[in-house]
């Protein structure tokens, strides 16, 4: 057979033929631009318009980016400069007004003398954050650093006597030591309301006379520093992380509230939560910067970044909800039925089962929300806080700087993107580390 | 031999308001009712006392007094003298203008860009990404002003549209002048009006009627509706018969045949805005305030809802548009039968939250100076009158119903699209 077959056919290859090259069309940057960017006719025109837009843009805006204005002290002197360098008249920016007010912009009038103790605040939150952050990069006994350091943040910022954040420390150790001893002796909702109507107590009467007793004897502190003297970026990162930090544990338990089988509690979780989410956040500034001191017994007066923080956080606590909330949702129903097997009652199964999972998918909706806070902050200008925007009109105010806009505006948006725009990187890092972790 | 009794019957007991699961639950809820009450009594007293300090009683009074200010863009006639419940309507009116306004283009800009992130074109992707990076990282508050500065900077003020050779002309064939004092746009006029009808009297919430504006609304009806049957009849027509008659012109002629005879019969014709004096006359006055707001919530807005475009597309599966070209389907219908349906599904909830944000963010308006209802009632209202807690609880209560209306047609569709399972 195989005989007559090879008699049938004439010619048989025994050797490959060599690989041709592909045709020059195909590969290589002509390839590349036949197929992502000429690839049909409405392509072709899409890529020339973005190619002309882009060309017109950066036309109009490197010029004047890089304008040699870095030394000029007024908006005049800058003009002069421009025209000596053939710029054409203010077809250039005033880089003057940033090197002469950068610091403003980010310390807003803190005394200068001790910048020091916000950047030191800062740099500290990025270390309490590292083991929250990065759990499996950073040893966890950072943990207790982390837990102290809301005491740390604000005692850094505002000085004062070291004695009264460990007074607001106290209030929590007194009211976790009665936890524990009540829960054990009694039950553990009686240890709740003890330790809760407890530690309240001790803030609102006993903690400020304890620690004014105390520093009398052992006085201990930093300087203080007025909240009226706060402004700039600081101002805002301040009012976010703060607004952040305090908007976590309400979250938590309003989102648990509003899950519970409780129906009083649920409808007044739900009643605040949609309240404040159904309202803007101004309406809510107007309330701290007019209305909050009507609220409060009569002879109260609280300093206007102490009534921001606490609407900002009462705003921020209402979105943090609705985040683990679906944190909650997300879960299998079984990791509530295994728990309730084990024998675990509701806080056990809360603190061990159900939480620990439930923050963890719900981490890239609190950056968010957070990224949110922060940009929202900006509001405060409009009552009258010196955060970048407010300052960028108290720049305005002044007569070497009349007339300036796009430098300022530039910066103060360029200051905010960096930092949004990373926050939002690290929780798009986040949600792929964690979808691999639950596939 | 043993006998069935009874489990013995288990005294009530004090503790076990504490203990018994069956109790516990109702001993927290008072708790919580009575804390939360006692929280209430506690603000409501301190409220109370210090209004009473004061000298400032809760009253709403000051609504039927003369706001006597003015409120420059507006949609219903309005002088200086009306109420400051007028002034409060204006406002709600504003904010309801410039949010229904935003969210068209936003969703307009938004899936277009959504679209064409998703491009197979590498540089536009790339731009795309840009702008949506660039809009969602920088505060909306700081893109109002920003844009409000350069409608203010860099537009041509009315007087370079004088002389000879003006520095600046109008464009659209001399329809439209853009100038640093706003957008002068041509304004539709009736020569033969039927006039209008006043409701509600001399009220602070009277307001006119245009029966021009509802004979038009009513020959459109009528004629969309003559319109729809036809198509219906053509459907019968295919089902019947297998063939489809062309109904394309018959639709066309039936919508707009009737609105031109109407037209024509009103008079109808453009009231160009021309330069007098100092400034434009003529034409509706688009103020940079609103234009600002305006512009700059709809592309802050628009890079949200593109990121939800782009989410709800790729959600889709590639298997149903496969399946869908396998049934014979053209590339239209797959589109609009089969991946619209389950991409807006995906898309709406999220893009009526955006719309939701949208509207409370117009509060915003209050930095650039346009009069919406954070600039009337929580603005020169309050300063003026000195009711703080009148206004700002009338404000919120305001926005919450708007709020609550969006979430009702939320949930309303949530239901109607939902996945019928078993």
């Amino acid at each position: 057979m195989s005989g007559t077959h090879s008699h049938t056919v004439a010619f048989v290859r025994d050797t490959m033929l060599p690989e041709q090259d592909p045709p020059a069309s195909e590969v290589g940057a002509v390839g590349w631009m036949r197929h992502n960017l000429f690839s049909n006719w409405f392509n072709s025109i899409l890529t020339i318009a973005s190619i002309a837009a882009i060309y017109f843009v950066l036309a109009a805006v490197i010029p004047w980016i890089l304008s040699p204005t870095w030394e000029g002290t007024s908006l005049s002197n800058c003009r002069e400069t421009l025209a000596a360098a053939g710029h054409g008249d203010a077809h250039g920016a005033c880089w003057g007004v940033i090197k002469e007010r950068w610091i403003q912009l980010i310390f807003g009038f803190y005394p200068s003398h001790l910048y020091w103790r916000p950047i030191a605040a800062f740099v500290l939150l990025g270390a309490a954050l590292a083991p929250v952050l990065f759990s499996d990069k950073v040893p966890s006994q950072l943990l207790i650093f982390s837990a102290l350091y809301p005491f740390i943040f604000p005692w850094l910022l505002w000085g004062g006597t070291i004695w009264m954040p460990i007074a607001a420390l106290a209030g929590f150790v007194i009211g976790g030591l009665l936890f524990k001893v009540l829960s054990e002796k009694a039950s553990t909702l009686i240890g709740v309301i003890v330790a809760v109507a407890t530690a309240v107590i001790w803030w609102l009467f006993l903690a400020a006379p304890v620690a004014g007793i105390v520093d009398s004897i052992l006085p201990i502190g930093i300087e203080a520093v007025e909240s009226r003297k706060f402004g700039g970026f600081m101002l805002s990162v301040t009012i976010g992380v703060v607004a952040i930090a305090c908007s976590l544990p309400i979250g938590i338990v309003l989102a648990l509230g509003r899950q519970s089988d409780l129906l009083i509690v649920k409808y007044i979780c739900v009643g605040f939560i949609e309240f404040i989410r159904g309202v803007p956040l101004i309406t809510l500034l107007f309330v701290a910067s007019t209305l909050l001191n009507i609220f409060m017994p009569p002879g109260t007066n609280f300093d206007i970044i102490l009534r921001v923080l606490i609407m900002v956080t009462l705003f921020a606590s209402a979105y943090m909800a609705e985040v683990i909330r679906g944190g909650l949702a997300a879960l299998p129903k079984g990791q509530y039925e295994g728990a309730d097997s084990l024998g675990l009652n509701y806080w056990q199964a809360q603190r061990l089962i159900i939480m620990p999972q439930a923050l963890k998918i719900s981490i890239p909706g609190i950056v968010s929300t957070f990224i949110g806070v922060f940009k929202d902050t900006t509001l405060v200008s409009i009552i009258g806080l010196l955060d970048p925007l407010g300052l960028s009109n108290a720049i305005r105010a002044d007569a070497n700087w009349n007339g300036i806009v796009w430098e300022l505006y530039g910066f103060i948006a360029l200051l905010f993107f960096v930092f949004c725009f990373s926050m939002s990187r690290y929780s798009m890092y986040l949600e792929r580390k964690l979808q691999t972790g639950h596939r | 031999m043993s006998t069935l009794t009874d489990p013995p019957k288990e005294q009530f007991r004090l503790s076990m308001l504490l203990y018994d699961t069956r109790y516990r639950s109702g001993t927290i809820q008072v708790i919580a009712m009575f804390g939360f009450m006692l929280l209430a009594a506690w603000l409501i007293n301190n409220t109370l006392s210090n209004l009473a300090a004061l000298g400032k009683p809760i009253d709403f009074g000051f609504f039927s007094e003369p706001a006597s200010y003015d409120i420059n863009q507006r949609l219903l006639e309005y002088t200086s003298r009306d109420t400051h419940l007028r002034a409060a309507l204006m406002g709600l009116l504003n904010t309801l203008v410039v949010a229904v306004l935003g969210c068209i283009t936003a969703t307009v800009l938004g899936v277009i860009i959504g679209v064409l992130r998703l491009s197979s074109n590498w540089l536009v992707a790339r731009l795309m990404t840009i702008y949506v990076e660039m809009f969602r990282n920088v505060p909306v508050l700081l893109w109002i002003v920003f844009v409000m500065a350069i409608l203010i900077e860099t537009l041509p003020a009315p007087s370079a549209f004088r002389g000879e050779s003006p520095e600046a002309t109008m464009s659209l064939m001399d329809s439209v002048a853009v100038t640093n004092r706003g957008v002068y746009i041509p304004e539709p006029l009736f020569s033969r009006s039927l006039g209008d009808i006043h409701l509600l009297g001399q009220s602070s919430l009277r307001f006119d009627v245009s029966l021009d504006l509802i004979a038009i609304l009513v020959v459109l009806g009528l004629s969309l509706w003559a319109a729809h049957r036809v198509t219906l009849r053509a459907n019968r027509i295919q089902e019947a018969t297998g063939d489809r008659p062309k109904t394309w012109h018959v639709r066309t002629a039936i919508i707009v045949g009737p609105m031109l005879v109407l037209l024509i019969a009103l008079g109808f014709h453009l009231g160009y805005p021309a330069l007098k004096g100092f400034n434009f006359q003529g034409g509706t006055h688009l103020r940079n305030s609103l234009i600002a707001l305006w512009l700059a919530l709809s592309l802050y807005t628009a890079a949200f809802i593109a990121e939800i475009v782009r989410a709800g597309i790729m959600a889709i599966s590639k298997g149903q548009t496969e399946a869908a070209s396998a049934l014979g389907l053209r590339s239209n219908r797959i589109m609009r039968l089969v991946i619209l349906p389950q991409a807006l599904r995906v898309i709406i909830p999220p893009l009526i939250s955006n719309y939701l944000n949208l509207t409370k963010n117009s509060s915003l308006a209050i930095a650039v100076g346009y009069m919406d209802i954070t600039g009337t009632l929580g603005g020169i209202t309050m300063n003026q009158t000195g009711r703080e807690l009148e206004c700002v609880l009338l404000l919120m209560l305001v926005y919450l119903a708007i709020s609550l209306s969006i979430s009702a047609v939320m949930n309303w569709y949530n239901e109607a699209v939902k996945l019928k399972e078993r």
